[in-house]
């Protein structure tokens, strides 16, 4: 189980630094796989190089099964962590550098055959320099280091990319199998479709901040429902009246009300409708829009100023 | 919120683990200095350099002059400049390959990591300096019986000593501007301006200015270090060496190290 608890990494001063992680508080459950969402540089990567040590944070706290990464004797065999699959000497074979992971935790030196069998890397390739990699084979190489221990944790930061759609549906596999056997599996993506098919558990972080958290369940159910008219200002009209307050989506209205609720209000206003049905996953979708498009905005503010 | 009583995956180990030990840490960063193109082609470079060296100094040092000084001297020459480099690239590439994002995460003790690294370079080094000196050892056997010369022995015990330490600094020089600065390029360009740029500047100094030319000894390591090469030492000399090496390895290693903990990992 990974519980980070108010966690904040400030760059610079108190006043003109920038908050990358701010008061951030979750938990990823044992026997569960916790999606990690939030759009490219929302601070996803930097919480997760707290939680392994490589970054200080400014404070608060990320415990793996209740003590901190540092604290861990030999971390490889309870924690496997994938942060950057491009962070490896362009010089050393794949084989070479799962020989270093085997030698750093003191394992047998037939785990790395066994991890370049279980990751799908040929002997061939195996021998091949790193320099010589595809993405999708990096991230494949990453997995097996991170996986070399039989750790009880994972931590991977953006897996799924550069794999192939065989490899996608691999990794969903092999997470999946590793949560059902008991496995904490925290992945971050900047991709809704890649969390919903694999997750869970869902965190979303924005600028830093987390803006929704729960199963994937209730944050699907969360959703509301969607609603369209011909005449959409006497629908909306007819809403707030009724006292439901909604917001416009492309072309439509979305309300957290019941669609039968929805239903009776249109009826009797006289607006004729022309859809009525539950959002699905649509709260999430247009939720994690808005969050990408806010921190565009700021991206251009940012070059502007 | 269970706690974590929760089976783990059928395969994982007991939770009471062993740390990982010291010389299993050294082993790796030893593993890690020869497993790269870059540094195989150092060390064997160092290696092929004292072979040259030595058959040079066979062909073109004059008979009288033929002695193991002179082929220790010839050999020395390629290792000090190769060793640094050695000593730079052990840690700076950690930083420049980014391979420093896996080296913490499996052992999230910076200071420990530094420490088998020092080790490991400072093995690597002496093993290649007692390396070379065997093979100038062999070279003036071999070279005086070609040319016809009785085999002289011509240096002292303790001179061949400072020859280790003079070498074993030069690499902790390299080690700390490593440490330092934390870039390949970076850590290089800055070994050779302050082995080949600064004694040219502080020797121009030196010549112009009285008090630097009687301070030079306190402050300049490169000054005081390249004194080992010679014999008959004096206290003075020794004390030079420590108060100029404290200036420039020891307190440039200290911040280097306390920047290196509390940096952050990209």
């Amino acid at each position: 189980m990974i519980t980070i608890n108010s966690l904040t990494k400030r760059y610079g001063d108190s006043r003109n630094g920038h908050l990358a992680v701010d008061d951030v508080t979750f938990t990823a459950e044992t026997g569960r796989i916790t999606g990690f969402l939030g759009p490219n540089g929302a601070g996803k990567s930097t919480t997760m190089r707290v939680m392994v040590g490589l970054t200080r944070p400014t404070s608060g706290t990320a415990l793996i099964d209740g003590r901190s990464f540092a604290e861990l004797p030999n971390p490889g065999l309870e924690v496997g962590v994938l942060l950057d699959a491009s962070a490896q000497h362009a010089g050393r074979t794949g084989r070479e550098i799962l020989a270093i992971a085997q030698r750093t935790m003191g394992l047998p030196r037939r785990r790395v055959d066994e991890m370049l069998r279980h990751v799908g890397l040929t002997e061939n390739e195996a021998e091949r320099r790193v320099r010589n990699y595809s993405l999708g084979m990096r991230q494949r190489l990453g997995i097996a280091a991170a996986l070399i221990g039989d750790p009880g944790v994972l931590i991977l930061d953006e897996p799924a990319n550069g794999l192939d759609p065989a490899g996608i549906r691999w990794m969903r596999d092999m997470l999946r199998g590793y949560a059902d056997r008991g496995g904490t599996v925290l992945l971050s993506s900047h991709l809704l479709h890649e969390i919903e098919v694999v997750a869970d558990d869902i965190v979303v972080i924005g600028n830093g901040r987390i803006v929704a958290q729960g199963s994937k369940d209730e944050l699907l159910a969360a959703a509301g429902t969607l609603v369209r008219a011909a005449d959409l200002t006497a629908l909306s009209t007819a809403l707030s009246d009724a006292g439901v307050s909604s917001s416009a989506v492309d072309g439509g209205l979305r309300t957290d009300a019941e669609p039968a609720h929805v239903g009776d209000i249109a009826l009797r206003a006289g607006v004729a409708l022309t859809e009525l049905r539950s959002a699905d996953g649509a709260g999430l979708e247009e939720m994690f829009l808005e969050l990408t498009a806010a921190s565009q905005r700021d991206l251009k503010e940012g070059i502007a100023a | 919120m269970s706690a974590s009583t929760l089976e783990r995956p059928a395969t994982a180990t007991p939770v009471v683990r062993a740390g990982i030990p010291t010389s299993r840490l050294v082993g790796v960063e030893l593993q890690k200095m020869f497993d790269t193109r870059s540094g195989f082609w150092l060390v064997t470079g160092g290696g092929i350099a004292s072979l040259v060296a030595t058959i040079a100094t066979i062909l073109f040092a004059p008979h009288s002059e033929l002695g193991y000084g002179a082929f220790a001297g010839a050999i020395g020459a390629p290792l000090s400049v190769i060793l640094p480099i050695l000593g730079v690239l052990g840690v700076t590439s950690e930083w420049s390959q980014r391979t420093g994002l896996s080296t913490f995460t499996m052992v999230p003790h910076r200071a420990r990591v530094i420490g088998a690294k020092a080790a490991a370079v400072l093995t690597v080094g002496l093993g290649s300096i007692a390396l070379a000196l065997a093979i100038g050892a062999l070279g003036n056997v071999v070279g005086s019986t070609l040319v016809g010369v009785p085999i002289r022995w011509d240096i002292p015990v303790t001179q061949v000593l400072q020859i280790f330490l003079a070498d074993g600094l030069g690499m902790l020089m390299g080690f700390t501007l490593g440490v330092l600065i934390r870039n390949s390029p970076g850590a290089i360009v800055g070994y050779f301006v302050y082995a080949l740029v600064l004694p040219a500047i502080l020797g121009t100094l030196a010549g112009v200015q009285d008090w630097f030319a009687h301070a030079q000894g306190w402050i300049d390591f490169q000054y005081s270090s390249t004194r080992l090469y010679d014999d008959g030492l004096t206290v003075t000399d020794w004390a030079h060496l420590g108060v100029s090496g404290l200036i420039w390895l020891v307190i440039p290693l200290a911040i280097g190290l306390r920047l290196l903990m509390r940096s952050e990992v990209k």
